[in-house]
């Protein structure tokens, strides 16, 4: 059987051509020539796979000329088919980890050659393409060369022999949201024992769900003069004119609503309800006061206690909507908080 | 929510039942409410009482909203 072949990509810098100063050096195709990292990937190949050619790109030239590059090196590939492509690594080289992940994306689309690209977790190209291109996780910089390609070339090989990728947690690469079903060893309450005696003895143990990154926003500086301080209300507890006249989602909410308040003194169950589906509604139907407490902050308005209360309050329903959805409501309606001069929030949850 | 309301410049107290959820999420300055069915309420309260307890809550927030903190801060 032919040896089977793979084309490697790098950039100006493994390709020793130069820095930042050659980072605009135009795609050029070496064949029958391995560079810089891809000498370490032709030992780990022994005799199974072959390099047959390296593309060597500048980082700013990629990312700046991106059709033509794309084009350019598309062709390139095309004419050495190779069984399995590979690109980088490009460790915490944004840039370079950005042109890994589009290049190997557009040869697995384009040509139907599986890819596979190695970078660190933080680099911008992960986000963009860890779920579309198999990517090995590196440490930050090349001294992780070795790790990476010993990551990376078992990959490749498999992809090349078209052999069935294991999981991400075995493999190496970064989850790409596909799901392996696979059978334990043991069953799930003795694990769960086992990961709870660990943590409780201070041991290392692995998650097998792993909570969301979480970002963290420093606190804004306290309000100064209450008493002439416009507050606003926002709630994830779904409050709504009665009949949810936008109709928001009772759950996995992909819209919010923004309802003027002006003249409105209390809420009552003839006017207000919640669309709500992850509580029992019958208390807010009731009364939404008490999810909203639009008559409490009327009483305070007119007491002087606050300057008023802004005349919009914006409402969506927190069950089971996305973080990104909540994230993208509340950066919309931020903006007109900000315009209005709205000088703080109280925003209650069910 | 909390957090792009914080990100814009705008203090924010996030009033809700379930603390360490909040704590979870990233807000700043907490208020514990009453339950997750009536975070500002009580049903077995009467009126008067029921609104005095939301009165209560709101005024917390309030206070929550006019003071400096240094991370995140439930407002007991």
């Amino acid at each position: 059987m032919a040896k089977l072949k793979a084309v490697h990509y790098i950039n100006q810098f493994f390709a020793q051509i130069g820095g930042e100063e050659k980072a605009d050096y135009p795609a050029e195709l070496r064949v029958g020539e391995v560079v810089g990292p891809g000498l370490a990937f032709k030992q780990a190949f022994g005799d199974e796979l072959e390099i047959v050619a390296t593309i060597v790109c500048g980082d700013s030239y990629f990312n700046e000329n991106l059709d033509k590059a794309k084009a350019d090196i598309l062709a390139m590939v095309k004419e050495q088919a190779p069984d399995v492509f590979i690109a980088g690594p490009a460790f915490n080289a944004g840039r370079y980890g950005v042109a890994c992940g589009t290049i190997c994306d557009c040869v697995q689309q384009e040509l139907g050659i599986p890819a596979v690209t190695g970078m660190y977790i933080e680099n911008p190209g992960a986000d963009m393409f860890k779920a579309e291109v198999l990517t090995v996780a590196t440490k930050n910089s090349a001294a992780g060369m070795k790790d990476a390609v010993a990551k990376m070339a078992p990959l490749a090989l498999k992809l090349a022999k078209k052999e069935e990728i294991g999981v991400s947690s075995q493999e190496g690469y970064m989850p790409n949201g596909i799901r392996k079903n696979f059978f334990e060893d043991e069953r799930g309450s003795k694990r769960a024992v086992n990961m709870l005696l660990a943590k409780l003895a201070g041991k290392p143990y692995t998650t097998e769900y792993p909570m969301p990154d979480f970002d963290r926003v420093d606190p804004v500086p306290a309000i100064k003069d209450l008493a002439h301080a416009t507050i606003a209300l926002v709630t994830s507890g779904g409050i709504v004119p009665k009949g949810n006249p936008d109709h928001i989602e009772s759950s996995s909410a992909s819209r919010y609503g923004e309802y003027d308040i002006d003249g409105v003194d209390d809420l009552t169950e003839e006017t207000y309800e919640t669309a709500h589906g992850g509580y029992d509604p019958v208390y807010a139907n009731e009364d939404a006061d008490r999810v909203l407490p639009v008559d409490v902050l009327r009483d305070m308005e007119k007491e002087g206690k606050i300057g008023k209360l802004y005349h919009n309050f914006y409402t969506t329903t927190g069950n089971g909507t996305a973080v990104a959805s909540a994230k993208a409501f509340a950066e919309e309606f931020s903006k007109k908080l900000v315009a209005d001069k709205v000088d703080a929030v109280i925003l209650t949850s069910t | 929510m909390v957090k792009e309301i914080e990100r814009a410049g705008i203090p924010v107290v996030h009033v809700c039942t379930v603390t360490p959820i909040s704590m979870t999420v990233g807000a700043n300055r907490i208020v514990p409410a009453i339950a997750i069915p009536y975070p500002l309420g009580n049903p077995s309260l009467d009126k008067v009482e029921e609104k005095e307890l939301r009165r209560g809550i709101v005024e917390k927030a309030l206070e929550a909203l006019t003071t400096e903190v240094d991370g995140q801060t439930i407002f007991e």
